[in-house]
């Protein structure tokens, strides 16, 4: 435990960092009565300020070589086992609090725009400021405690934003199921961790890495007769965690659904941020990963699979920001196979690059929102470019990126992703690679088909009687019939006679801000990936090789460029937009007959493979079903109707039998004597006789 | 060291002024006679407070020891002390009755006299249990719970009160008759001595353990309520008046816990070893089955009471570890337990008295007319969900951690209820509290007034502190735990 003022001013400042967010969460939400909406946003926006500057700061001085692992307070302990608060501050601890802060900064600017008529105006600038603070205490910890600490706290940061507009039955349902489903991979997070402090004795970060290849060769017999090696066991269920909050097959259900809630923490929340946690935590865990190639096969099958299944449910939604959320969720898939790859930092640097690109177009689709008076449905779009011109150019900046396109972010980041796949041994990687090409034009397609449709071709939102604004309005007639609920604002659907306007500069200016780094962030990734800027954060065994590989194959940025024009992912991306550009400004009456012909694919697709009706069926349905059981079968059937009430009854019997023989009259009572009397004489000579 | 008798204090100032309240109430003076309770309330927390500040963390055995004559034909002595876990519950006690005495003040205008004198003889006698260290006395005390309980839930109860207090008694009374067998055989087993310390000292073989385990399993496994023996806890809840409801779940179903762990596990250790696979399993059926079961119950307050029962699974199955981590955290979700299903009762509490319905389908929307009621009813809810940073989180942590040393498949199912216990009161808050006004007379609901957020608030400071820095309260138990692992370690077999 280390006394506030024995601390250096380095250490007062780690903790600087995720208080003063905190600070800015308690007095928006706790004084926010006494606070003008001025004052709570400035309030916030200062504290996040304060925290980007240190985040600043430290990031500077982890590239001076310095770094941090102690203690805050022992938080309790047992046995003798130390649970702590702590911080562990190295390149990888750094590099996110910059991600976090910055991204997070941005938003609150953003939100004065977004949320200007809101009601729950201090509440939201509360709730942001508060998850800033959880996710800070989650990428600075030093210990699994403290990384589930932060982990749950976003999540509870994350249902309270998703229910914010809590009157609306689709936001109330989408945040229940957030948090439940989270609490699926929580579960096994737990176990994990809890097998890691059995065998380790300690939940300390640095301890538990350098006494793990002591342990590699162990054996756990969960099931009798079947051992598997301790660490893939560990490491799979700590993955079956980040599957949960990163939202990867199957428990990505949860991410599209968390649409209802405000837009800028879209952005925030489940893009840029706390959906990376999970990617975050598997890079910190390098060196137990390492040790079990099954393990990382899994991540890798699993991050493929969403990588290339969720890309295709975006090219088919309507719905602007649900296109975003499923590209997020095909993104965080490459994420997770660069960590099955081993190629931990060009996972935590395409993490770096998407938080820049994905929060735009999160941010842009706000804005286009905004401009639709809450019109979320690109079928009502169209040729909106000369109204937003910033947000156009802005979008159209991280759509490039998004599709993985050079020289923007998301090219550098993704490409040594699928090049690391390409070269990695592990055996399933044929088939992660092949996805994830798949996965390439899939994306082209939706990054671009958004910008084609929504800001280009016939302005639409003008005409009521365009063929796709009048299937779009039957579709929600259609919903509305069989869901009184629905998830839109309740202003939406009336003829717009005012045009759309470019949004107000607070929207703007994080848009341009953040464009920056949707651009130029990839350039640096001589030093990110290939260098040594991670030292002694991510350890990468030499089994598996691909980065050291593709280090070899490096030469700097322009020559990394120029190679992208005859390798296949480029085309591919390019065949992706390419297909997007016919079909949304070339030829805009084909999609509604390809949507015909290819009928049965499409509502595959539109219905998400069916996974929402089967859990909610399933695991819903049946949690339901078993609760009825045991409670109408056993409790009150069995427990207190048989045993309890029935014992009682049993009693009442007995005794309404045993009163019969106290009739009160002597004859009955003389009879009785006399027969006793036979009775016990005839037993008395059958024994006595020989 | 403190001269005056503390521990009789804390014992005997509740039940004093229970007789005062009685005595001075009449059918005017209810305004009088809630101050007078408060008092007593207050001074009986009070005089808890020198305990804690002068109890020594690092002494082994028991401190503050009062031992005095009381019957001697039995060699029984009105024999005092306490060790960590029982310092933690006679605060946790005496801190609740301070809770209950003002929930209960304009909203119980019935026999005002008659309830607040239960309460605080209750709460009197109930440090008596975790205070007594003579075998006699502690059965004494714990019987006498049963008379107040018995009558808070007959007199101030719902419609079906009589069937909920009789099943109560009953249920209870039948369980803990056979403990006294037990305690007589201990009696002469032991010398003609009915000091605890002198029946832990005493060898018994292995037969004899088993029969005495399950006579004091019979009362207190109805006591904390486990897994099949619980059904008579949702009645009472149910029926009880939001006070009632509040001790039998905050204090109440410690005393099945804490005999566990007073009387079980250091008198028959060998007989707690046989047998703790049995006790694992209904702890972890407790956790699973009672987790799904209050999942579709409508009635909120059985909804809370199912969970309360599946809550009380993590202490049952710590206890039964036979380690530091499951002994520590058992004991700590006692104490977590006061706190989170108190304060849920009481929200429930304070809907009920607004609306007079505990059906989750008369709900919805509450939060649009009572913003900060709704806030506190959160953090009780994440809480209840065993969300990290609030108390919640801590016990259930600990546990899991002790039950994978001890088997995967325990902390497997224990854990599920990050799952379900998630999933029942959140759903159930979404239900309650989200959503548009359901109707009319949600709308006109008034938001919490300034009592309500007294004791509200009191109770949330507690969640949080203890979720966020538990080591006060596990620095308290350390060496108790140690004791008391030591104890059930060590074989009382008869040496052959």
């Amino acid at each position: 435990m280390s006394p506030l003022t024995n601390m250096t001013a380095m250490q007062k400042l780690y903790l600087i960092v995720p208080m003063a967010p905190l600070v800015g969460a308690m007095i928006a939400g706790l004084a926010g009565w006494a606070l003008s909406r001025r004052a709570a946003h400035v309030v916030t926006i200062f504290f996040m300020l304060v925290c980007l500057g240190g985040s600043i700061a430290v990031f500077w001085d982890v590239m001076q070589g310095h770094g941090f692992n102690g203690n805050l307070y022992t938080w309790m302990s047992s046995g003798n086992v130390n649970f702590v608060v702590g911080f562990l501050i190295d390149p990888l601890s750094a590099t996110m609090m910059m991600v976090v802060s910055f991204v997070s900064l941005m938003v609150h600017i953003y939100t004065i725009g977004y949320m200007h008529e809101d009601p729950g105006y201090k509440r939201f600038f509360s709730y942001i400021s508060l998850f800033t603070f959880a996710m800070l205490m989650l990428v600075m910890s030093n210990n699994f405690l403290q990384l589930f600490f932060g982990w749950e706290a976003v999540g509870l940061v994350s249902y309270l934003l998703i229910g914010f507009w809590y009157t609306r039955p689709t936001a109330i349902y989408a945040n229940l199921k957030a948090f439940l489903v989270n609490r699926v991979g929580d579960f096994g997070f737990l176990l994990g961790i809890a097998l890691i402090f059995m065998y380790f004795g300690t939940l300390d970060y640095i301890n538990v890495f350098s006494h793990a290849k002591t342990l590699s060769g162990n054996t756990i017999e969960i099931i009798p007769g079947l051992t598997w090696s301790l660490m893939s066991v560990i490491c799979i269920l700590l993955f079956i965690g980040a599957m949960g909050k990163s939202a990867q097959f199957p428990l990505h259900v949860w991410l599209p659904d968390s649409m209802e809630g405000p837009t800028p923490i879209s952005a925030l929340i489940h893009a840029a941020t706390m959906v990376t946690a999970g990617i975050f935590m598997v890079a910190r865990m390098s060196p137990l990963f390492e040790l079990s190639d099954t393990a990382l096969s899994f991540v890798m099958v699993i991050g493929a699979i969403t990588a290339f299944f969720m890309a295709l449910i975006a090219t088919v939604q309507y719905d602007i920001k649900r296109v975003v959320a499923y590209s997020t969720l095909s993104q965080l898939g490459y994420m997770t196979m660069a960590l099955g790859a081993s190629a931990y930092s060009a996972a935590v640097f395409h993490l770096f690059t998407h938080a820049f690109f994905k929060a735009v177009l999160f941010l842009g689709a706000g804005s286009v929102i905004m401009a639709m008076h809450h019109e979320q449905d690109m079928r009502k779009m169209g040729g909106l470019a000369k109204y937003l011109p910033i947000t156009y150019v802005t979008m159209f900046i991280a759509a490039i990126a998004n599709a993985g396109l050079p020289p923007f972010a998301g090219f550098f980041s993704k490409d040594t992703i699928i090049e690391a796949l390409k070269v990695s041994t592990l055996p399933v990687s044929g088939l992660a690679y092949t996805l994830a090409l798949g996965g390439v034009l899939a994306g082209g397609f939706y990054s671009f088909r958004i910008i084609f449709y929504a800001f280009h071709g016939k302005e639409r939102f003008a005409d009521p009687q365009d063929p796709a604004v009048l299937a779009c309005e039957a579709e929600r007639a259609h919903d509305e019939a069989h869901a009184a609920a629905h998830g839109h604002d309740e202003d939406h659907g009336h003829g717009h006679s005012n045009k759309p306007h470019e949004s107000p500069w607070v929207v703007c200016l994080p848009l341009i801000l953040l464009a920056i780094p949707a651009i130029a962030s990839g350039w640096v990734i001589g030093q990110f990936v290939f260098g040594d800027y991670f030292s002694d954060s991510i350890y990468v065994d030499h089994r598996h090789p691909a980065l050291e590989i593709l280090k070899e194959e490096f030469h700097g940025v322009i020559p990394m460029i120029v190679g992208a024009f005859t390798a296949l992912p480029f085309w591919l991306a390019i065949t992706g937009g390419g297909i997007a550009y016919y079909l949304y400004i070339l030829r805009p009456d084909l999609p509604a007959v390809w949507r015909a012909r290819w009928g049965i694919v499409v509502t595959v697709l539109m219905e998400k493979y069916g996974l929402d009706r089967f859990n909610q069926w399933f695991f819903a349905g049946g949690a339901r079903c078993l609760g009825q059981a045991f409670w109408r079968g056993g409790d009150v059937l069995l427990i207190d109707g048989l045993l309890v009430n029935g014992s009682a009854r049993v009693v009442g019997w007995f005794s309404r039998f045993v009163r019969r023989f106290q009739s009160g009259y002597i004859y009955n009572y003389a009879f009785a004597m006399l027969f006793g009397i036979v009775v016990l004489l005839s037993i008395t000579l059958w024994t006595l006789l020989p | 060291m403190y001269a005056l008798p503390l521990l009789s204090l804390s014992i005997w100032i509740p039940i004093g002024f229970g007789l005062l309240v009685l005595a001075s109430g009449n059918e005017r003076n209810a305004g009088f006679v809630r101050i007078l309770a408060l008092v007593g309330a207050l001074l009986g927390f009070l005089v808890t407070l020198p305990i804690y500040d002068g109890f020594s963390v690092a002494t082994h055995g028991f401190q503050y020891v009062e031992e005095r004559e009381w019957i001697d034909t039995f060699n029984s002595s009105y024999h005092l002390g306490v060790d960590g876990i029982s310092l933690l519950l006679v605060l946790l006690n005496s801190f609740t009755t301070v809770i209950v005495v003002i929930a209960g003040w304009e909203v119980i205008q019935k026999r005002v006299s008659q309830y607040m004198a239960a309460f605080l003889i209750l709460s009197g006698l109930l440090n008596g249990v975790f205070c007594s260290l003579d075998g006699l006395l502690f059965y004494v005390f714990f019987e006498a719970t049963l008379i107040p309980m018995f009558i808070i839930i007959g007199v101030w109860g719902g419609p079906n009160r009589v069937y909920a207090s009789v099943k109560f008694f009953l249920y209870t009374l039948l369980g803990s008759l056979l403990s006294l067998v037990a305690l007589m055989y201990l009696y002469f087993a032991a010398g003609n001595s009915f000091s605890l310390q002198d029946i832990y000292d005493t060898p018994l073989a292995l037969g004899p353990q088993i029969f005495i385990f399950l006579a004091f399993f019979m009362a207190f496994a109805v006591k904390v309520p486990m897994w099949p023996v619980h059904t008579w806890l949702p009645d009472a809840h149910v029926e009880a008046p939001t006070g009632g409801s509040v001790v039998l779940a905050a204090i109440m179903l410690k005393l099945g816990g804490y005999g566990f762990l007073r009387l079980s596990l250091q008198i028959v250790p060998d007989a707690s070893h046989a047998l703790s696979g049995m006790m694992i399993f209904l702890s972890l059926v407790a956790v699973v089955y009672i987790g799904l079961v209050a999942l579709v119950q409508t009635d909120m307050k059985k909804l809370i009471a199912y969970s309360s029962i599946s809550h009380m699974g993590f202490v049952t199955l710590g206890l039964f570890l036979f380690n530091a981590q499951g002994l520590e955290g058992s004991v700590l979700q006692m104490i977590s337990h006061g706190f989170v299903s108190g304060a849920l009762f009481l929200c429930v509490g304070v809907l009920y008295d607004r609306m007079h319905s505990r059906q989750i389908a008369d709900y919805g929307g509450v939060v649009n007319s009572m913003p900060v009621f709704a806030t506190f009813f959160m953090l009780f809810a994440m809480a209840n969900a065993g969300l990290p940073g609030t108390s919640g989180f801590v016990g259930e942590f600990i546990v899991i951690m002790g039950a994978m040393q001890a088997n995967f498949w325990y902390a497997f199912a224990a854990a599920t209820s990050l799952i379900f216990g998630a999933a029942y009161t959140l759903w159930m808050y979404k239900r309650v509290v989200f959503g548009a006004v359901a109707n009319e007379h949600v709308a006109q609901l008034k938001d919490i007034n300034l009592r309500e957020f007294l004791i509200l608030g009191l109770l949330a400071v507690a969640v949080l502190l203890m979720g966020l820095w538990p080591n006060p309260f596990a620095e308290l138990i350390h060496t108790s735990v140690t004791d008391l692992l030591a104890h059930v370690m060590h074989s009382k077999l008869p040496m052959p």
